[in-house]
């Protein structure tokens, strides 16, 4: 492993507890980030998948209508209907900040503010189908927009959780071991260091007692 | 068409390498749109490009279900969203 190629001193042995100090606590802090980002997330898919269900049998729907529409009016009638719209949306965003993601938030606003401004048609010459088809659709947008906000939201927790749980396991299974291992490395060769040179001062002090007192055993 | 009505841009595409290029132009080009929906239908041609903007926080590009009823696309968006961010698929479908 790394332990072959740092040295043995007391100066890195001091950093590398230093480091594993910081580490452990990178590692419970990012912990607590990704539960807490799990827990985000579990709502927002919750949400996300009854807002999915609702907008695909409303958009159904109102494609229903719309096909009754189109089987009760001539093709270029419809078209004609429809070529230009009297209601325009706006639409506005902001971010509001998860857990350091940032989600959008969507607000739209209707440049008509009459409900009845969805139909830019007269209604001498259309049938009651297209209205009702555009009420559909009308109702129905609003939750697309929800949809398409809990969506991106999701899509990005998403991204942030796999990242946190990236940073996560290299602290837990590579970067902590590695500090734990390298200190315990150091920590040895220290030992073994202090030993050698007890062993080496009880030697040269033998031989200077032999030297003054022709001390012998 | 009826999202015309309601005041949306709408671009009518009628082959996939179309969809494309109505794509590329409404994301590349442009900073104007934070939604583009898009029929299931046109979504597996798209996929690369949809796939980009996933971690941008815009565009939000949805799919929805076109004409012919509700493909399962959008759910197995969700679906992959969750195997990425948990590793494993827990809503049990």
């Amino acid at each position: 492993m790394a332990s072959t190629t740092i040295t043995p001193t007391r100066m890195v042995l001091n950093q590398l507890k230093g480091r594993l100090k910081t580490a452990r606590r990178g590692h419970k802090l990012l912990k607590d980030k990704r539960d807490e980002l799990m827990r985000q997330f579990m709502d927002v898919v919750k949400q996300n998948k009854v807002l999915r269900i609702r907008v695909e049998e409303g958009l159904t729907q109102a494609f229903a209508a719309m096909q009754v529409a189109s089987s009760i009016m001539s093709p270029e009638m419809l078209e004609q209907a429809l070529l230009y719209p009297r209601q325009s949306v706006e639409l506005g965003m902001d971010f509001k900040n998860i857990m350091s993601v940032n989600v959008p938030l969507y607000h739209f606003t209707t440049k008509n503010n009459d409900p009845s401004e969805i139909y830019p048609y007269g209604f001498a010459q259309t049938s009651g189908e297209l209205d009702d088809a555009l009420d559909k659709l009308a109702r129905v947008f609003e939750d697309m927009l929800e949809l398409a906000q809990v969506e991106k939201t999701m899509q990005l927790l998403a991204e942030e959780i796999e990242k946190t749980r990236r940073r996560v396991n290299a602290l837990e299974y590579v970067m902590i071991p590695e500090l734990e291992g390298n200190i315990k490395y150091i920590s040895m060769k220290l030992e073994e260091n202090e030993n050698a040179t007890k062993v080496r001062l009880l030697k040269v002090k033998e031989m200077v007692l032999q030297d003054a007192h022709h001390y012998k055993q | 068409m009826g999202f015309k009505a309601l005041g949306l841009e709408t671009f009518a595409v009628e082959s996939e390498s179309e969809a494309l290029a109505a794509l590329r132009k409404l994301t590349r080009e442009s900073d104007d749109y934070a939604i583009i929906y898009i029929e299931e239908n046109l979504a597996s041609a798209l996929e690369h490009e949809i796939a980009r903007y996933k971690d941008n926080p815009t565009p939000a590009i949805i799919l929805i279900p076109g004409r012919e009823g509700s493909l399962g696309l959008g759910q197995s968006a969700l679906r992959a969203a969750v195997e990425r961010a948990v590793g494993t698929n827990i809503l049990g479908d």
